[in-house]
């Protein structure tokens, strides 16, 4: 048996997304840019893709944009924004909790001297807003905060950005990497008072390749590639069509989401109940985390022990986040949990095809793990 | 807590006893925008029409969303909608419009109250929920001229209805109310406006293209298609009908004069749009036309170019415009960034070097009568192609 719980780092493609893919390879090949009638029926199958991702986000199609993925959107708005707006001011306020392609970025522009307030989060990987208010001034130009927490699932309160900074008075645009939300949750960007928005097409069962960036109708932002017309200049290239059109084939097929969340929430409760009852497991999400990612920590296996253990069994899950293996959790570390949890921090994370039998594979999994290593000692 | 959306529709309550028909169809309109939604009821009183949603899952934003473009809607606004006791409305009104109340400086409470039995009158709900407002916001003072934030309170039959400031509409009538109208349309900046202008007035729009394949691309017709669905958002589906146009305009290239090619050229145009618009139950033509702004379009160009139209008015609503008054409208309805994709449409092909710009009727007719202009129409009329374009 196998169980593939690594649904955060990646997922398996659905198969609407891999018949869109395979159509597009071989039937709508052609370049959008393209006069003739080749190219018209590849931009017409580019402009029903971005139809369909402004559907879910509830935009205009012309406020998206297509990118090769969660960390290039987040690098053209970061980078973007405050290139744009560098004359107005010089405050960034993001949280350090943010995935590094946020985080990088700014310690970049912090480096052009840019002045960046990184929010603290509590035990539950939360930020507080009154922090929020209080570092907020009229010479903040970007506030980017993330949705869901890629590692434990906290869902930050996105919506109080826009408030302090209508609050403070400052002209400032607001982002949100909302890669591990989008599918999973109801996003709309304009009742949360989001300028810029980040989406990824491989967490939700289409092609790695392919991401969104919403940019809200009037909003200025700095190209950093230059060399094309396409994506509103934003990211010039000629379209990977395939990917895209897998992508949004992805979005269509995704069920409606109460269902899927009802399903989701059902199988975390499930498996947080039984792997607490375990010895020596710490649950590090929080209780009202989105319930697709669970951290835990299995005091005395090392991560990547308890990982390897778990691969060998056909098991799959991560230690944090799949882009920075090796390293101490940022986030967890933020969380201010101690360094023995830290090191054997495991992050489980489900799709809505996972199964209950998957989860019972796992917990399976985790006490012979359990068994074997106290054997080892 | 409930919610539903309250339109207030403007001009259509100064209209006399037909008023009803002018509501009619605008609800109808809003059926037709929001039937993928669920279910919705439409309760229509006095000037207002509410929106109230029955289905849990219908997606209010995106009606409030289209509804913002739905012509004959002054303004709009969503409510919430709490029970009938003082002790409800006071800390519903603060739950709801607390972002509102957070950002504003200056507030006024606007009570108004149909039904006569609730015990507190108009002037009393706003002192009381002034006062609450005030107890809970230590930041806000009341202005009663010119308040940053109205807090409005109706309270009505079934229920009270709290919301904030009223969002603008897209104004006008509703489209259909006027009858229907043909526009001329080239891609290019002026005519979607022209034709979202006439749609504002009421008028159903029915669409005609001039396409010059091979000297066009397709991707021109493409880019016709993609305006008109920006413009149907607003006016509702649009017919588009393509002309053959290519001979006609090989015809005049090599019989008549250089200098008279567009406006000869634009006078076949009127011809066939007048015999399609007429076939199609059009009454009146629409073009983008402004005084001076191209060669075509002085007065004396304008009048020979109207000279072959019999019967039905021609509405130019951009007449008077400046340019960047048009473009500013564009880029509101979103048609700005599709017009200017650079692609040969039928009026940019065999533009002469010089063309004369203030030409004469008979000198025109004389140019022109080397051609057999009856069997040149009549050849490109029997072989339209007809498409419907329709926005969501």
């Amino acid at each position: 048996m196998e169980a593939y719980l690594d649904n955060s780092a990646t997922t398996p493609l659905c198969k609407e997304s891999v018949e869109k893919i395979n159509f597009t390879l071989t039937s709508c090949w052609g370049n959008p840019s393209s006069l003739h009638s080749n190219g018209i029926a590849a931009s017409e199958l580019l402009e029903e893709s971005r139809g369909i991702i402004a559907g879910k986000l509830s935009c205009e199609p012309n406020e998206i944009i297509f990118t090769s993925g969660g960390t290039e959107s987040n690098n053209i708005a970061v980078l973007g924004a405050a290139n744009a707006l560098k004359r107005r001011g010089s405050r960034i306020i993001t949280t350090s909790v943010e995935h590094p392609s946020v985080e990088e970025p700014i310690k970049y522009l912090e480096s052009q001297g840019f002045d960046v307030i990184r929010l603290r989060v509590n035990e539950n990987g939360l930020i507080d807003e009154r922090q929020l208010y209080a570092a907020t001034n009229p010479s903040v130009v970007l506030i980017s905060v993330m949705y869901v927490n890629n590692e434990v699932g906290t869902i930050q309160p996105v919506e109080f950005a826009k408030r302090a900074a209508v609050h403070a008075g400052a002209n400032a645009l607001i982002h949100c990497d909302a890669v591990q939300a989008f599918g999973k949750v109801q996003l709309k960007p304009y009742n949360m008072g989001v300028d810029l928005m980040s989406i990824s097409s491989h967490k939700i069962h289409g092609p790695k390749g392919a991401g969104a960036l919403f940019i809200k109708k009037g909003t200025r932002l700095a190209p950093h590639s230059l060399g094309g017309l396409q994506e509103n200049k934003f990211r010039p290239g000629t379209e990977p069509l395939h990917d895209i059109a897998g992508f949004a084939a992805a979005a269509k097929a995704l069920p409606d989401y109460h269902q899927s969340l009802e399903k989701a929430t059902a199988l975390r409760d499930y498996f947080v109940q039984n792997v607490s009852a375990m010895e020596n497991v710490k649950i590090n999400s929080p209780a009202n985390a989105l319930p697709y990612i669970t951290n835990i920590s299995v005091l005395g296996i090392p991560s990547e022990v308890m990982l390897n253990y778990l691969a060998e069994m056909g098991i799959y899950v991560s230690s944090g986040s799949a882009c920075s293996k090796g390293h101490k959790s940022r986030v967890l570390t933020a969380m201010n949990l101690n360094d023995e949890r830290i090191n054997s921090a495991l992050r489980i994370s489900i799709s809505r095809f996972t199964t209950k039998e998957e989860i019972d594979y796992l917990l399976y999994g985790i006490a012979n793990a359990q068994k074997t290593m106290r054997k080892l000692k | 807590m409930k919610e539903i959306i309250l339109l207030k529709n403007g001009e259509l309550a100064l209209k006399g006893l037909n008023r009803h028909t002018f509501e009619n169809q605008l609800v109808k309109n809003m059926k037709q925008r929001l039937h993928d939604l669920g279910k919705i009821r439409y309760v229509q009183s006095q000037s207002t029409i509410m929106v109230e949603p029955i289905d849990e899952r219908v997606d209010l934003d995106e009606a409030f969303r289209r509804l913002k473009k739905i012509f004959g809607i002054a303004g709009l606004s969503r409510c919430a909608a709490v029970e009938k006791n003082m002790d409800a409305i006071l800390p519903a009104a603060c739950e709801y419009l607390h972002d509102e109340l957070l950002f504003a400086k200056t507030f006024k409470v606007e009570a108004k109250r149909s039904d006569k039995k609730f015990p507190f009158n108009s002037p009393q709900i706003c002192m009381e929920l002034g006062g609450y407002i005030l107890s809970k916001y230590h930041h806000l003072k009341v202005d009663v001229h010119n308040p940053d934030l109205i807090v409005n309170v109706e309270v009505r039959d079934s229920y009270a209805y709290i919301h904030g400031n009223q969002h603008k509409g897209a104004g006008g009538m509703p489209v259909g109310s006027a009858g229907q109208a043909a526009i001329l349309i080239s891609g290019g900046i002026d005519s979607p406006v022209a034709a979202w202008m006439m749609a504002k007035r009421g008028l159903r729009l029915y669409a005609i293209h001039f396409a010059s394949p091979p000297y066009t691309s397709q991707r021109a017709e493409m880019k016709v298609h993609s305006l008109l669905r920006q413009v149907s958002k607003y006016s509702g589906d649009i017919p588009l009908c393509v002309v053959p146009f290519t001979h006609i305009q090989e015809e005049i290239k090599d019989n008549c004069p250089e200098d008279l090619f567009t406006i000869i050229m634009r006078r076949f145009m009127m011809r066939c749009a007048e015999r399609i618009a007429k076939d199609q139950g059009c009454g009146a033509l629409i073009t983008g036309e402004s005084v001076g702004q191209v060669a075509s379009q002085t007065m004396q160009a304008i009048a020979c170019t109207e000279a072959v139209v019999e019967e039905l008015p021609l509405f130019r609503p951009l007449i008077g415009m400046d340019k960047d008054e048009v473009i500013e409208i564009s880029r509101k309805i979103d048609t700005f960034e599709t017009s200017i994709l650079p692609y040969e449409d039928c009026c940019t092909v065999f533009t002469p070097k010089h063309p004369r710009t203030r030409p004469q009727l008979h000198v025109v007719e004389e140019a022109e009568n080397v051609l057999d202009v009856e069997a040149l129409v009549e050849e490109a009329l029997s072989n339209l192609k007809f498409i419907n374009i329709s926005g969501e």
